[in-house]
């Protein structure tokens, strides 16, 4: 039965030991809304592609209840997995297959037939661009785009819900930026995406909510803005137009200045402090900015240290 | 799932079954239509020849319809058997896994794969017969329901083979040890009546004797076993390995952890 809520999953108190005994999840809760664009992040081994598996139901939970647009996973079978596309971790298509075949068959699967599963098919190997493959056997593809060709078949019956397990792993930084454009359309066209990466800047750069998971528990479940708000100091690297023989000097005992090389230097300093005032000092000692950068991701401190607290 | 939806897909697991053992029919057509090509040469033509009749009949015209029932049996089994652990090995089983296709969906449209590849060989087979002996069906409804009973109750097995396996070393064991066996000394070759009656008695649990004396009799209208007792069996057969597989595609059994 569907009940009203605005969460496009909801997950409570998840548990999933395996047979060999390994205790995957301990009680996961987890909502995400409906329309955002969440992030699932945890190290190798933390439950990520475990909770992903009970989702699409190809991994048994061993207790525990999920949701997905308000409808029971367990109960409601047809309309969770009608409205649910799962983009796994590994290549899981024929290798013999044809690629315009691999994503008919699966237009098939959702009941799909003739014009119409021929038009959606033609729609979304052209957005990722490999409708001139679509006679190529999927095996001749490059590892990117089998990784779009797994996109296409997700999408192909136009799912309210998105999962993707690391949709980027091994994509070169231009396909990467064309994919992430793509998923961008797409939730903003209405599509819930739920995204595990282990590119910490593709979280940060994609998604407004995040949840870390480590050892099988969520250790942080929040927006990413407020994560990002928790972190407390910040290093930023300056190149220069003039030369300089030592790092600028700050009076403040809070920012910390280190000379790199001749041409740039990095600061170090609490996030709640403003940056005009730094410039003022650096106008002040005639250094000439030429660009400034954060040395660090801030997305990928704020990880390590859910991780540590958790230890 | 809507009925129209399930026949969707039902007829796209089938087309891409039929797909898969019509792109490599070299491995899948040829060399059973060569094996028993060589059968009707070598043992309907030249031996038998000096065998002489079987069962009142030459011995080309006794062993045909035992060559075409084999070759369905092992088509059929080994259809479903190395496809649907293909898809497990490759993990495109998956593909289903995660749609909303029932499971009596998923095992029909294999089966029915299965039941595909069976019947083209049989048909292949057949027409190749012709060249040794003039083939009269004597009950061609008969002859037909046998073979779609056979090659349903084959693929059903080789499914539920393909379940359980977790090497392409498990789904040719029960062909090689199991399956061979059973057909060789299932009555295509001779009459259990020329067996003591020990002999008989042992044959008379071999399932694939009365799958192949039901199809001889279907075609020359003699058979070794009681007709109607067989049909029975192929009946219950496949109503119990349809069951049997479809509570273990049910319970996951090697494909869900």
């Amino acid at each position: 039965m569907q009940t009203e809520n605005h969460h496009a999953i909801s997950i409570r108190n998840l548990k999933k030991t395996y047979d060999n005994g390994h205790q995957a999840l301990k009680g996961i809760d987890l909502d995400v809304r409906e329309n955002d664009f969440f992030a699932l992040l945890g190290p190798n081994g933390a439950g990520k592609s475990t909770i992903i598996g009970i989702i699409s139901t190809l991994v048994r939970a061993t207790s525990g209840q999920i949701q997905i647009f308000g409808r029971d996973v367990a109960t409601d079978v047809y309309q969770t997995k009608l409205s649910l596309g799962v983009v796994p971790q590994e290549v899981n298509f024929s290798q013999f297959e044809k690629v315009g075949d691999i994503v008919m068959t699966q237009a098939g699967y959702y009941g799909l037939k003739g014009q119409l599963a021929k038009e959606r098919t033609e729609k979304y190997l052209k957005k990722l661009d490999l409708w001139d493959k679509r006679d190529n056997r999927s095996r001749m593809l490059s590892g990117g785009m089998k990784r779009r060709l797994m996109i296409a078949r997700a999408l192909v019956h136009e799912p309210r819900l998105l999962i993707l397990d690391e949709p980027t792993a091994g994509v070169d930084i231009e396909l990467r930026r064309s994919m992430w454009d793509f998923l961008q359309e797409i939730n903003r066209s209405g599509t819930t995406i739920i995204l595990t990466t282990h590119y910490l800047e593709e979280a940060e750069h994609l998604c407004r909510n995040i949840a870390i998971i480590n050892h099988g528990e969520i250790v942080e479940n929040t927006s990413m803005r407020s994560l990002l708000g928790k972190l407390a100091r910040q290093t930023l690297v300056f190149d220069t137009f003039s030369e300089l023989t030592a790092a600028p000097v700050f009076e403040d005992p809070d920012i910390h200045s280190h000379l790199i090389d001749s041409h740039s230097f990095e600061v170090s300093m609490s996030t709640s402090r403003d940056i005009n005032a730094l410039f003022n000092v650096l106008s002040q000692q005639n250094v000439l900015i030429k660009s400034m950068r954060n040395k660090t991701n801030r997305l990928e401190e704020l990880f390590l240290s859910s991780l540590s607290t958790q230890k | 799932m809507f009925n129209g939806h399930k026949y969707i897909a039902f007829e796209t697991i089938l087309i891409k079954e039929v797909r898969r053992f019509t792109r490599i029919w070299m491995q899948t057509l040829l060399p059973p239509a060569i094996t028993i090509g060589l059968y009707y040469l070598i043992f309907g033509n030249l031996i038998g020849r000096r065998i002489g009749d079987m069962g009142g009949y030459d011995y080309i015209d006794f062993i045909v319809p035992g060559l075409i029932m084999m070759a369905v049996i092992q088509n059929a089994y080994s259809n479903v058997s190395s496809s649907f652990f293909s898809n497990k090995f490759q993990r495109c089983i998956e593909e289903i896994l995660v749609s909303p296709v029932p499971n009596y969906i998923i095992l029909l449209g294999f089966v029915a794969g299965g039941m595909a590849r069976g019947l083209l060989v049989g048909i292949i087979v057949t027409i190749m017969s012709f060249v040794f002996t003039s083939l009269n069906i004597a009950h061609l409804g008969l002859t037909v329901l046998v073979v779609l009973l056979t090659a349903m109750v084959f693929s059903l097995a080789g499914f539920i083979n393909a379940l359980f396996a977790n090497t392409f070393d498990d789904i040719s064991i029960i062909p090689t040890f199991v399956l061979t066996p059973l057909i060789y000394l299932g009555g295509v070759f001779y009459s259990i009546e020329l067996l003591p009656a020990a002999g008989q008695w042992v044959s008379a649990l071999n399932p694939v004797l009365y799958m192949v004396n039901t199809f001889r009799y279907g075609i020359l209208g003699t058979s070794d076993v009681n007709v109607y007792w067989a049909l029975s069996m192929l009946v219950f057969f496949s109503a119990l390995l349809f069951g049997v597989a479809l509570y273990l595609l049910r319970r996951g059994t090697g494909l869900r952890h």
